[in-house]
């Protein structure tokens, strides 16, 4: 599915500095029952966010008026889990592009860059900076420079390169997925299926 | 240049290289479920295209279904319409559907086995994290995400770089009552959930050349759990005898060719692994889990660690205990429960129930224990009744469910209150997995056996030492 374009993203941050959020968290179960890719945001954090009887839980990130933004900075392995990528379509459908982390798990990971979600792997110390930015102003913009592979703390200027390959940042900058690409190449591909047996 | 198995399996099936970029990795069999696919099929229907191979692909419902009445129909309107969904989405593009009251209906990683769908040298993938399932077999089976299964759907492929290599070594013998799973829940409590990330695994040594091919299938399902993307098990004597004259399987000529394919598949002795790790089979005991996620699991009979000795984050170390309202330096033995759960794809083949019923044989089932003893597919069903096992489950006050995935992630009615402890045979201990504020405690199915007749955490060992003395 064809997605926004991603360059330059200036914008506050939302902290999540907690360790090995798994993608139940992210959405749980019970909320995968639709058949289409709609709405997945309002149940994003479900059971951190809201109490049983629906009511906001005070205290969570997403329920406190002062974080906002289109940055998710959370602790490390974070989506750890289930494959499901209703949890980046609830990330991306929240409002979230960017998920900044120091480390994610794999199948989270791949999810989100198929979605338009850009996952900024940083090291630990630079995620730490960015917590301690946000703890004390949470204001602070961070910016996000894909054709630079750059992530940097508008206010002190201290910034990290980032990761991420060439094709996959193509995709990214341009809005392409993965199928377009495929459908492009099934001569190759069906010349392939044809010698193999299974 | 010498090779690693999953090397051989890996670089065979690469269409194309994107320098820089990642592989275009043909895929052999692609498993379809009720959850996943949906808005992948919608994807085709807007691009205006079918499914490429339709032979090539299976589809199952499993996650989201009842495991009680499934002949009536399905009360939940929304699971309903997303069953609904995946009938008229296999039938549209002439994909075999094995849907609810089907002889051949089961959990995808239970059924995909039984039926000879995964061989030796495929490439699997499922809109599943426990499609690692299959690696039991030397294949590369790995989860993927719904835009990943609408390309397996349209092209066959998918794109992926290639992960690293790490090799787990078990060497030495198991001792009393230590299960696969209490090997693969110690590994993942050594190495954490990340410790694999990036990773994609072979497991090797005297342990796995031992054990049977559903052990091997519980090993590899919780490949993920360590945050490997697979593991794999190169294919022996044992996998032969599983796998030969099942529905899928090739026959006669066809047959021979692939033995000769299959006889390839072994790590080279010279192959480089980027990581890896060797265990002593004599370390582990009986396992289970205390925490929030898979990698915080001890022998049964160690204490729950102080926040000081563990690695990661005290705070998140805090929290999870919180949720599961532990101490640390507990003892796990003595701690009550209330329901247990047997089944799932980690844990819901024929083995595990022989497992179950050999811990509860002549027992009564715990007055205080809600037990869910759920097959993981009909022909495990059919299994159990025949070789007399029903008959243990029932004299102990057991009844078995139908099967599907259930409360191992709670998508249908079969869901652990709030607040309520579950040692569960299943693969994951997140808060709320089984159900909204609901606690697991994930272990074998021995040790789920010796829970539900005592009604708290107990040794399995004692239970079997007492009938040894008996």
């Amino acid at each position: 599915m064809a997605y926004d374009k991603f360059n330059i993203l200036t914008s506050t941050a939302v902290p999540l500095p907690i360790e090995n959020v798994d993608t139940d968290q992210i959405i749980p179960a019970r909320f995968l029952k639709a058949t289409e890719r709609k709405g997945f945001g309002d149940n994003l954090f479900r059971d951190w966010r809201y109490n049983s009887d629906g009511t906001p839980k005070e205290q969570f990130v997403l329920n406190n008026p002062i974080y906002s933004g289109k940055i998710l900075v959370g602790g490390k392995n974070f989506g750890s889990g289930s494959s499901r990528e209703h949890a980046a379509w609830a990330v991306y459908d929240y409002g979230f592009r960017c998920v900044v982390s120091s480390f994610f798990a794999d199948i989270f990971r791949g999810n989100c860059l198929n979605i338009g979600v850009l996952p900024v792997q940083v090291s630990p110390e630079f995620l730490d900076k960015i917590f301690k930015a946000i703890e004390a102003d949470p204001k602070t913009e961070l910016e996000i420079n894909l054709p630079e592979q750059k992530i940097t703390i508008l206010a002190t200027g201290e910034h990290e390169s980032f990761d991420i390959n060439d094709y996959k940042k193509g995709n990214m900058l341009n809005g392409f997925d993965d199928i377009d690409y495929l459908l492009n190449i099934q001569k190759d591909i069906e010349k392939y299926a044809e010698s193999t047996p299974l | 240049m010498s090779k690693t198995l999953f090397d051989k399996v890996w670089d065979s099936h690469v269409v194309k290289h994107i320098e820089n970029g990642p592989d275009v990795l043909f895929i052999d069999r692609h498993l379809v479920h009720e959850v996943t696919s949906p808005v992948a099929f919608l994807g085709l229907k807007n691009r205006g295209i079918k499914v490429l191979y339709p032979e090539r692909t299976f589809a199952t419902a499993d996650h989201n279904t009842p495991t009680r009445n499934q002949h009536l129909p399905v009360k939940d309107p929304l699971s309903a319409n997303q069953l609904k969904a995946l009938e008229e989405n296999a039938n549209a593009h002439n994909i075999p559907y094995w849907g609810l009251g089907h002889k051949k209906n089961g959990i995808v990683h239970v059924i995909g086995p039984e039926n000879g769908i995964t061989l030796p040298g495929a490439t699997i993938v499922c809109g599943d994290s426990h499609t690692s399932t299959h690696g039991a077999f030397g294949a590369i089976a790995f989860g993927i995400g719904t835009s990943e299964v609408e390309m397996v759907l349209s092209t066959q492929c998918i794109m992926q770089p290639k992960p690293k290599s790490l090799r787990i070594n078990v060497n030495g013998e198991l001792s009393e009552a230590v299960t696969p799973k209490d090997v693969a829940l110690f590994i993942i409590s050594k190495l954490s959930t990340s410790g694999a990330t990036g990773y994609f695994a072979e497991y090797a040594g005297d342990v796995f050349k031992n054990m049977s091919m559903e052990g091997r299938m519980t090993v590899c399902n919780l490949s993920i759990e360590m945050g490997a993307r697979g593991g794999m098990i190169a294919p022996d004597e044992t996998t032969f005898e599983y796998i030969k004259g099942r529905e899928y399987t090739p026959k006669g000529k066809d047959w021979d060719a692939a033995m000769e394919y299959w006889s390839t598949l072994y790590s080279d002795d010279d192959a480089e692994f980027d990581k890896e790790v060797t265990f002593d089979a004599s370390e582990i005991e009986p396992m289970i889990t205390f925490g929030t996620n898979p990698g915080m699991g001890i022998g049964i009979s160690k204490d729950i660690p102080m926040a000081e000795s563990i690695d990661g984050s005290p705070a998140t170390y805090k929290k999870s205990l919180e949720y599961m309202n532990y101490n640390e330096g507990e003892a796990m033995v003595g701690k009550p429960i209330d329901f247990v759960f047997l089944g799932s794809c980690t844990n819901g083949r024929i083995e595990d129930f022989r497992a179950f019923a050999s811990i509860i044989k002549g027992k009564k089932k715990a007055d205080n224990v809600t037990a869910w003893l759920v097959p993981g597919s009909h022909k495990v069903e059919e299994a159990i009744k025949e070789e007399g096992i029903l008959d243990i489950l029932t004299e102990a006050g057991f009844e078995l469910r139908e099967p599907g995935c259930s409360a191992c992630l709670a998508m249908n009615d079969d869901k652990i209150p709030a607040g309520k402890y579950a040692v569960s045979t299943s693969n994951r201990n997140f808060e709320g997995r089984q159900g909204p504020g609901a606690r697991t405690l994930l272990a074998s199915p021995l040790v789920a056996a010796a829970a539900a007749v005592t009604g708290k955490v107990t040794d399995p060992r004692e239970l079997m030492r007492e009938e040894v003395l008996a």
